[in-house]
């Protein structure tokens, strides 16, 4: 869980500080959308780098379900006799929610790869310029696209606080005031990936950038 | 009336094991002097150990370790729970490494005196001797002791003792001697030496041959009773202050495994020394189950009092000016002030509570007092001290032990009395070994704060391994079968009894009768006797006794968890016991350690000892239910602490 | 105080349990929640009904026996406390109490509320102790432990074994208890030889008997009655991620 997690959060802030690019400037935008298709070229053909990561993220992704799955099922085997009384949370909200914030998680990345990659269920279609995607698609009458979107993000933030910490705690950290420590930058990064994250859809659907 | 109503007095009995010459050599010589058992045959010797405390969890793991194949039972789900656990003080040992003049013949002397002289130096001699040993083992096992910042043993002083020897992890310490016990017996369980039987209660021994051979169990989740075999049986079940009711002993503490020993024919010594422990929390009503120790350290910085004026005592105790308290320890024993032994300090709780200046519901608690700690030493100070000692007060009472001072309350806490055992710790039965607090041998009339879990561990690791040696080397004894005359007896016995207990169907639970035992044993025989009321208590507990066995109310059946059956035959036991208390306290006419007879005090109102007529242990033989128990004098001697009177003044 | 409780009842470990509610009357707020049920047994068993088995014996929070379930929190409301030592006052009066027993494949139901831990012994059989046979210690001064560690080693010593943690934790995992006792003999000198072997096989022991994995949820940490930290689990993996790198 721990080591393909950390896989996607790298990921994650590299695709935010790619959608940043266009407070830059439309062109500049599309330009970087470009650049990622011509990494590695001319060693490797055409986009071939850009699907090498996206493999690389596929079987990430494929591993931390199939962990999370693996758990999830020994978790049930462990209690297969549920409490009459509805346990409290007394850990963290962020904690207990791990498994249905993933799922959640995971049918938004299916929607958002066939809006803004494909440009399937996009009103800009899958031949126009990404920027384009992003703006039509984010335009202010689809306010409720853009309310999806944050939930969704907001979602991966609490996702990411407790996994980045809870990723540290596998890998061994053990002081308190290590603890201390993990617990702030799991809450900051995941505090700036949302910022990031949110910044896009906001200033669009606000007319922002547009 | 005259006493020989209740008892009849036989033949002396004498310790044939230990050796006579100096005393600092009597251990390494029946150490020589015992046959051993070579290491080849070991694996054809079985030994049963009832009881994982201390004493049987150090006793099974060493054996097993040895080479015997162990056997071991306990009550409690697991063998880390036996209530060794709540120790919280610590274990003495004469390491001297405060320099501060310890030294083992300080120790022997120490607690020769501080049992009232009632002890056999030889035990005791040997118990301070090994006692050094016992932190060597308990610190390679990883026991986290308190330390010094340099990194070495930290030690302070204990109840009575004007040396630091007493070492202490925080105020937890029996509970991390046990889980040092228990990992090592674990460790035997998973190599295979020890085969263990967690929620198992011994219901009967098998005698074979004039030997002890096996016990009679009951599976307690199933219900399932069984014989098994072996070549010795150790008893370590610990003692028996349950039989109060009220008392700091877990609730499944209970004598049925030596009282049946005894009923066997092993002899019961000095049943009537109980000890009871100065600092309790006091009672809060009849919902009450068990009683809750505070450690006896907390009178290092402690102090305790009660008002001047009995029209005080229902005031707040701020309210109380300085000048109106009466710290009466201090002004009675100012040379040991509150560290006075915890029998001087329950009586004087118990008198000033008498005189009507008890405080707290009932009138029956005394202050022990922080706010002079505090001031001295600072808030954090006594936090770090006793942090979880207050915490534990205020769980429980729900006051603030820094704001308003604790209430305390002496109680039962230990029996110093148990089955009579020599010098190997073999009982009057071949074959039946007692270990810990279930044998009466090291503490006489009184026992020395942190003292038990030392002797509980000199037993285990150290004394019973090397004896019992020389009994096995006689072994194996021939095979018992399941079908022999004394197997099938003994398993009858054990059946009818249980289908007796359920039969009875009567209108009182068996909470009831064992409370009602308790408040007599409380009243009659517990921290002051006199003739009349151990007489009229003997008659009492004989009424109870007839009552329990036609209006007792079992629910349930036996071939399961029954919690009510387990304890049905715990009080049943408990009730036999009583009266035999009863009884030796009522022959005992002297006052000695936790023993106070009215009748014997001097004209200040101390204690006062016969070393004339009592100075032996009182070893008592069953002669049925209704027959008269029988006296066996074992005379004590005492070549190097010569007795005196205890003075704490 | 007048309360209700509703309590899980189960005859046996195969049959089928359900809650039932009882009313308990005249409760005094000094009386702690486990002499509350035994005023219940009383009344039960004079009226002819079976009486409720739980597990229970040093009543002063330290032997671990006791475990239940109250309204859905292991060990009850009170932070830090075991069932033995919570107290009727942090009740209020009309209160309706869920009591159930630990919940977990681990640890089967036996009867009502008691259940068999026996697991937690196999994990100290499988690692969770340091060798040194009787009498073969050397004195006790022989290695000094900085107190730092003795201090640290101790905190992670005193957990009582009672199962809170599993019963707590969502995935139903031992960890908490496991890496205290990691932590308790890794820290001490004395438990460095067998430092290695002694998390690969605790952990092993514990797969096996049919315990969750950790998420680090930390549900176990809060309701530990002697506050266990959660960084001992942290602990744990660093020993376990060197033991097996170093095999």
């Amino acid at each position: 869980m721990a080591v393909s997690g950390a896989l996607l959060v790298f990921f994650l802030f590299a695709h935010a500080a790619g959608n940043l690019k266009i407070f830059v400037g439309e062109s500049d935008f599309n330009h970087y959308a470009e650049w990622l298709r011509e990494l590695g070229t001319p060693l490797l053909p055409h986009a071939w780098f850009l699907w090498i990561q996206r493999v690389g993220l596929l079987v990430a992704i494929g591993l931390h379900i199939w962990a999370a799955a693996a758990l999830t099922i020994r978790a049930k085997k462990a209690r297969p006799v549920k409490y009459a009384h509805r346990p409290k949370i007394q850990g963290s909200y962020a904690a207990r929610t791990m498994r249905w914030g993933g799922v959640i998680i995971v049918l938004f990345v299916i929607w958002h790869i066939l809006d803004l990659t494909l440009g399937k269920v996009n009103p800009a279609g899958g031949d126009a310029d990404p920027s384009a995607r992003v703006i039509e698609g984010f335009a202010p009458d689809r306010w409720y696209v853009t309310i999806f979107y944050v939930l969704a993000v907001v979602a991966v933030g609490f996702h990411l606080r407790h996994g980045i910490w809870s990723a540290v705690r596998t890998l061994g950290q053990q002081t308190t005031a290590g603890e201390r420590r993990a617990k702030t930058i799991a809450l900051v990064l995941s505090v700036i990936l949302v910022a990031m994250y949110l910044s896009v859809p906001i200033a669009v659907t606000t007319g922002l950038v547009g | 009336m005259s006493a020989n109503d209740f008892w009849a007095e036989g033949e002396p009995v004498f310790d044939k094991a230990a050796p006579d010459g100096p005393v600092e050599t009597r251990w390494e010589r029946r150490k020589f002097s015992a046959k051993l058992v070579n290491p080849a045959n070991r694996r054809k010797l079985t030994v049963i150990v009832v009881g994982t405390g201390l004493a049987g969890g150090s006793a099974a793991a060493t054996l097993a370790e040895a080479g015997y194949r162990v056997k071991s039972y306990c009550y409690q789900d697991s063998p880390r729970r036996a209530h060794s656990i709540a120790a919280q003080g610590g274990i003495n040992a004469a390491k001297n490494y405060r320099n501060d003049g310890d030294s083992v013949y300080r120790l022997f002397y120490d607690t020769v005196k501080g049992g009232d002289f009632r002890a056999r130096e030889s035990n005791v001699y040997r118990l301070a001797q090994v006692s050094v040993n016992i932190i060597d083992q308990c610190v390679a096992q990883g026991v986290p002791f308190a330390r010094e910042y340099g990194g070495l043993l930290d030690n302070r002083s204990f109840g009575g003792t004007q040396v630091s020897r007493t070492f202490y992890a925080r105020g937890q310490t029996g509970q991390q001697l046990l889980l040092g016990a228990y990992q090592a017996l674990e460790r035997q369980i998973g190599l295979g030496n020890v085969e263990m039987n967690a929620r198992h209660e011994m219901l009967e021994l098998i005698i074979v041959d004039g030997k002890a051979r096996g016990i009679v169990v009951r599976d307690m989740v199933t219900g399932e009773i069984t014989t098994e075999f072996a070549d010795a049986v150790v008893l370590a079940s610990g003692g028996y202050g349950n039989v109060f009711f009220l008392s700091t002993n877990a609730k499944g503490c209970n004598v049925t495994a030596s009282w049946r020993a005894h009923r066997k024919g092993a002899l019961f010594a000095n049943p009537c020394y109980t000890q009871i422990h100065p600092t309790c929390i006091p009672e809060s009503g009849s919902h009450q189950s068990k009683l809750t120790l505070m450690s006896e350290s907390l009178r290092n910085d402690g102090r305790v009092w009660v008002p001047k004026n009995a029209a005080d005592c229902q005031k707040p105790a701020g309210e109380i000016a300085e000048e109106d308290r009466d710290y009466y320890l201090e002004r009675i024993y100012p040379s040991f002030g509150n560290l006075v032994p915890r029998d001087i300090a329950s009586r004087a709780a118990k008198n000033v509570c008498d005189e009507g200046r008890g405080v707290g519901p009932g009138g029956l608690g005394v202050y022990l007092d922080f706010a002079d700690a505090i001031k001295r030493l600072g808030r954090k100070a006594v936090e770090a001290k006793y942090g979880n000692l207050f915490e534990m007060y205020e769980r429980i009472t729900g006051e603030d032990p820094y704001e308003t001072p604790m209430r305390i309350y002496p109680a039962v806490h230990y029996t110093m009395g148990g089955l009579w055992v020599d010098y190997d710790l073999q009982s009057t039965i071949p074959g039946l070994f007692v270990v810990g607090e279930a044998n009466f041998s090291d503490h006489g009339a009184n026992r020395l704060g942190a003292s038990a879990l030392m002797q509980g561990l000199a037993d285990g690791y150290f004394v019973l391994p090397n004896t019992i040696s020389n009994y096995l080397a006689a072994g194996p004894f021939p095979a018992v079968q399941a079908t022999d005359a004394p197997v099938v007896e003994a398993r009858k016995e054990v059946e009818d009894r249980i289908a007796k207990f359920l039969s009875i169907d009567g209108d009182r639970t068996v909470d009831s009768f064992h409370r009602e035992l308790g408040q007599i044993m409380w009243e009659y025989c517990g921290m002051e006797r006199t003739e009349e009321g151990l007489t009229k208590a003997i008659g009492l507990i004989r009424a109870l006794k007839e009552e329990f066995w036609t209006r007792v109310k079992v629910p349930g059946k036996g071939e399961e968890l029954n919690q009510n059956l387990e304890k049905a035959g715990r009080v049943a036991d408990f009730i036999e016991l009583g009266e035999l208390m009863c009884i030796d306290a009522l022959h005992r006419r002297e006052s000695c350690g936790g023993h106070f007879r009215a009748e014997s005090q001097t004209p200040d109102g101390e204690a006062l000892r016969h070393d004339d007529e009592f100075s032996y242990a009182a070893a008592w033989e069953y002669f049925g239910a209704d027959g008269k128990p029988v006296l066996h004098k074992e005379d004590l001697n005492f070549e190097y602490v010569h007795p005196s009177t205890r003075s704490y003044k | 105080m007048d309360i209700k409780v509703r309590v899980w009842r189960q005859a046996s470990p195969s049959a089928a349990g359900k809650m039932v509610t009882y009313d308990v009357k005249g409760i005094s707020p000094d009386a702690s929640f486990l002499e509350m049920i035994d005023v219940l047994n009383e009344t039960l068993i004079l009226s002819g009904d079976d009486p409720i088995a739980f597990d229970h014996d040093c009543r002063e929070g330290i032997c671990g026996m006791c475990s239940m379930v109250i309204n859905g929190v292991a060990h009850g409301p009170e932070k830090a406390t075991t069932t033995c030592q919570l107290h009727m006052r942090k009740f209020s009066d009309g209160d309706v109490i869920d009591v159930e027993p630990w919940r977990a494949a681990a640890f089967p139901v036996i009867k009502d509320l008691v259940v068999d831990r026996t697991a937690f012994d196999k994990i100290i059989q499988a690692g969770g102790y340091i060798t040194a046979p009787t009498g073969t210690a050397p004195d006790a001064h022989a290695t000094p432990v900085p107190k730092k560690d003795a201090d640290a080693a101790f905190e992670a010593a005193t957990c009582i074994g009672c199962g809170a943690c599993v019963a707590a934790c969502p995935n139903g995992s031992s960890m908490l208890f496991t890496a205290a006792k990691i932590a308790h003999l890794g820290l001490m000198p004395q438990g460095q030889p067998e430092r290695d072997s002694r998390v690969i096989d605790m952990l092993q022991a514990q797969d096996d008997a049919g315990f969750g994995g950790c998420t680090n949820a930390g549900e176990c940490t809060t309701v530990c009655p002697k506050g266990i930290p959660l960084s001992l689990i942290g602990r744990l993996n660093s020993d376990y991620r060197k033991a097996v790198s170093k095999r």
